[in-house]
């Protein structure tokens, strides 16, 4: 194999309160398609702005053609060879196609833009990427999706790069469009420029790509797989699977399975998000949804709890039906959303003000508010969570992705000891580290215990299985399978999540 | 002769002193606006001696002062609560006019005094609902609503009193503003009200919290539970409300209704809250601010006017104090990293991305 273009050894990037990247290595030689496959959250969005130099490394070192090197900024990044293709493409409609594709570097002489050469050079390079047919003159704006981003290669082609980057270019594109853009790719990639291609799509990266390598949880979890002949079980293990690297604690009592239902969920429809969702939890029980990114579980969750206005179906909990999110928290619902950071959290804002956000009201009179009786209230809740640090009166920013989960819970929990009659919780213990996440899981099995239904979203199958008493799995909008989670093991959830129905076969030797 | 160990990494800690003092910050920032009021002092007393060194004439002074500030202070304290909110408002100088052209119509003024400060207010509050309507309903940004507003509120006024300025006839309204209760002007004790209430509610209510997490992350306190849509409505009437109580102020001030009152009160109001640390991305904002903001800004103001300076250069020093505060803003809420700071993970969200478009093509 040739010396790698581009060589990446254990890169750390920490923000505050979260190790995005955490041991990252990866090598891309010329004239390869790199795949770099991951989770939402895996850290793939802060490696692409390392490598493209928007961030600086913590830790570690980048080694360009063998010699190590530091990008200061984004166009350091850019001489040095790396173009990076973004996924919203940013190009500026109002200009022409080789305007866009010069911009920056424009030919001129006393500074005057030789607007003849730019128009020459950027139909050569059109030319090169065999699409003549985009007029180099005419205006962003104008194109297609499809064309702006042969535009976006032009760039980089016009940067002379050696390594083009692409963030998830085939979710922007037609089906018929993405057979252009891999004819594209094998172009460039003969021409001996390394493409470091990023995707969901395991089909896409089975037909383009040669290699894989695979980030969870900010690290390395797997790297030079051969693209064309790694199942694809194999790879969505990878993404998601754990090691036993933490317990799932057991259920101490058994299930009531007597117990009236608590969240009742018929014919739940949006349209384009999913339809004709319908599941029971019964008080004591925790029902897991597995399904992949886009299968419509959020969706589903955020219905339920009133975010989302469902187009048809119904959502009762213990006999009140519910319909936006007051008359889902009067009725004890608690949410834990997907984002903690963006959905649930006051980051600015001291622990003890988050935790009691929802529960203003029982902490006032005649609306006046309590600040004494409130953090006291915090104090101790968080206290019933192990918060660490545990002081309320730090910000929410400063906590590790663990703690800041538990101020989520606490909100749900504060005050309304016996109120919470069910707790919705998306990707509970993502972006968590591993001590946490037992603890986690031993809290959310204490809440079960004590009679709150969960209804609990993950995409790593291993949590869902572990902790989920049954479990339904979600593709594109619809339930595929429900069964008792005893009654499944990682690899039937994989299949279903995948293909809808489980195989029979053995998966195939890579 | 020590090195720094280089096992941790470096940069957490050198960030995180950009919040570790942050629960102090806005008593910090407000005892540098009491250091900021007693420089311009101490420049009048070098510019205009004869004034600033004579008790008398000193204190004359400076209740003019406070009485100009007490009706802008009144506007830019409902102004506080909608930027806390995470919005703004660009009509409250036109609701002001008219408030205060609507209460001193022939027919109002028949009526006696209470009619013309309760049709002020009620007519404010109506107006301010009409914007909050138009933001928390009908969806519409903040700055499109509140300029739409702004502009046709003005001409309402001006069609009202036929661009003729109305003459109060009421002495009790037109001595409000030369009464004193206990040596205070009865003006800076409206306004002194004002604002302690409105610290109330801000600090001591849920109705306060729940404005700051509206601000701070509105789809978290939608998630929360809180009802957004109904608690924006009320901010915007609480605005208008303010100003239809300055419009009392001002009408009192001047004994006459007129379209042209609170012209650029909404400029003054926003900058008044912006020097007092108000961010203009919403969740953070103190009274005790603005109200120091205002006064620094109106005893500015003052200084230019007993140096007998034209008022186009008070007009010029107003732009660079207002520059001059944002820039300092952004500079609080803007990291010191390079590059693409302003990404969806890390710390500040809220910062205008001043780093970004420096280094964006």
């Amino acid at each position: 194999m040739s010396t790698p273009f581009l060589e990446l050894s254990g890169v750390v990037k920490t923000f505050p309160g979260v190790r995005a990247l955490d041991g990252v290595d990866l090598d891309i030689v010329p004239g390869e398609v790199h795949c770099l496959l991951g989770q939402n959250g895996a850290g793939k969005s802060t490696l692409i702005k390392i490598l493209s130099g928007a961030h600086q490394p913590d830790e570690g070192t980048l080694r360009l053609r063998g010699q190590e090197i530091t990008f200061a900024n984004p166009l350091a990044a850019m001489k040095a060879g790396i173009a990076t293709i973004y996924q919203e493409l940013d190009l500026v409609d109002d200009l022409s196609v080789a305007e866009n594709i010069f911009l920056g570097h424009e030919p001129r002489r006393l500074g005057f833009v030789q607007r003849g050469d730019l128009r020459r050079r950027s139909a050569t390079i059109m030319r090169r990427l065999g699409h003549p047919d985009i007029p180099v003159t005419r205006s962003v704006g104008k194109l297609a999706t499809a064309a702006k981003q042969v535009v976006s290669m032009g760039r980089a082609l016009s940067h002379e790069a050696q390594l083009i980057i692409m963030d998830e270019p085939s979710a922007v594109l037609a089906h018929d469009e993405v057979a252009n853009l891999f004819r594209l790719i094998r172009d460039l990639t003969a021409d001996g420029i390394a493409v470091l291609y990023i995707s969901h799509r395991l089909d896409e990266i089975r037909e383009i790509g040669d290699r894989v390598t695979v980030l969870k949880d900010g690290r390395t979890a797997a790297t030079d797989l051969p693209a064309r002949t790694t199942p694809h079980r194999d790879l969505v293990r990878r993404m998601t699977g754990r090691t036993i690297e933490y317990l799932i604690p057991p259920r101490e009592r058994p299930l009531d399975e007597a117990a009236a239902p608590v969240l009742t969920v018929t014919n739940l429809t949006r349209y384009g998000e999913f339809e004709d969702v319908s599941l029971t939890v019964r008080s004591g029980e925790i029902l897991g949804i597995a399904g992949l990114v886009g299968s419509g579980r959020s969706e589903v969750l955020e219905t339920i709890y009133g975010a989302r206005v469902a187009a048809s179906g119904t959502v009762d909990v213990a006999g009140t039906a519910v319909k936006t999110v007051g008359s889902a928290v009067r009725a004890g619902v608690g949410l834990a959303p997907e984002e903690r950071k963006s959905q649930a959290l006051l980051l600015d804002e001291p622990i003890w003000r988050n935790v009691t956000l929802a529960a203003l009201r029982h902490y006032s009179r005649l609306g006046f508010s309590n600040a004494g009786a409130e953090t006291a209230a915090a104090r101790d809740v968080t206290a019933n969570l192990a918060l660490h640090p545990a002081d309320v009166r730090r910000r929410a920013r400063t906590l590790s992705g663990g703690n800041q989960q538990k101020v989520v819970l606490a909100r749900w929990l504060v005050g309304r000891d016996s109120t919470l009659k069910l707790l919705l919780l998306d990707e509970p213990t993502r972006g968590v580290d591993v001590g946490a996440r037992t603890e986690l899981y031993g809290l959310i099995r204490r809440l079960a215990e004590r009679g709150v239904a969960v209804l609990l979203v993950s995409s790593e199958v291993p949590e869902v299985l572990g902790l989920a008493d049954r479990v339904v799995v979600m593709r594109e909008g619809r339930i595929v399978h429900e069964a008792p989670a005893a009654d499944l093991d990682e690899d039937a959830v994989l299949d279903l999540v995948m293909a809808g129905s489980i195989t029979a076969e053995p998966p195939a030797i890579g | 002769m020590t090195q720094i160990v280089q096992t941790a990494p470096p940069a957490a800690p050198a960030r995180s002193r950009y919040w570790r003092d942050d629960a102090s910050e806005p008593i910090r920032r407000n005892v540098g606006l009491v250091g900021v009021l007693l420089i311009l002092l101490i420049i009048g007393a070098f510019s205009r001696a004869d004034i600033f060194l004579d008790f008398s004439r000193f204190t004359n002074n400076e209740v003019i002062v406070l009485r100009q500030a007490a009706s802008i202070g009144v506007v830019a304290v409902g102004m506080t609560f909608v930027m806390i909110s995470g919005g703004i408002d660009l009509s409250v100088g036109a609701l002001l006019a008219l408030a205060s052209v609507w209460s001193t119509t022939q027919a109002t003024q028949g009526y006696g005094p209470g009619m013309v400060i309760v049709s002020a207010l009620v007519v404010g509050t109506l107006a301010g609902t009409v914007n909050g309507i138009l933001i928390a309903y009908g969806r519409m940004v903040p700055f499109i609503a509140t300029l739409a507003t702004m502009v046709a509120a003005r001409g309402l006024a001006q069609k009202i009193s036929g661009k003729l300025t109305q003459i109060v006839h009421l002495n009790s309204i037109n001595r409000l503003a030369v009464r004193d209760v206990a040596g205070i002007p009865l003006l800076v004790i409206i306004f002194l009200v004002v604002a302690a209430l409105a610290w109330i509610l801000l600090n001591r209510t849920t109705f306060g919290r729940q404005t700051v997490a509206i601000g701070g992350n509105s789809e978290a306190a939608r998630l929360a539970g809180i009802n957004i849509r109904r608690h924006t409505l009320i901010i915007y009437a609480l605005s208008g409300l303010c100003c239809g109580i300055a419009a009392v102020m001002v009408t009192s001030l001047s004994n006459a209704g007129s379209s042209t009152h609170g012209d650029l009160y909404e400029l003054q109001a926003i900058a008044a809250a912006i020097i007092g640390g108000t961010s203009l991305a919403g969740g953070r904002g103190t009274i005790v601010g603005s109200v120091l903001g205002v006064l620094v800004f109106t005893q500015i103001s003052n200084l230019f006017v007993v140096n007998n300076l034209q008022l186009e250069y008070q007009l010029i020093a107003q732009g660079v104090i207002i520059v001059g505060a944002v820039l300092v803003q952004q500079f609080r809420l803007t990291t010191p990293r390079r590059g693409r700071s302003a990404s969806s993970d890390p710390p500040h969200q809220s910062g205008p991305p001043l780093a970004e478009s420096a280094t964006g093509t």
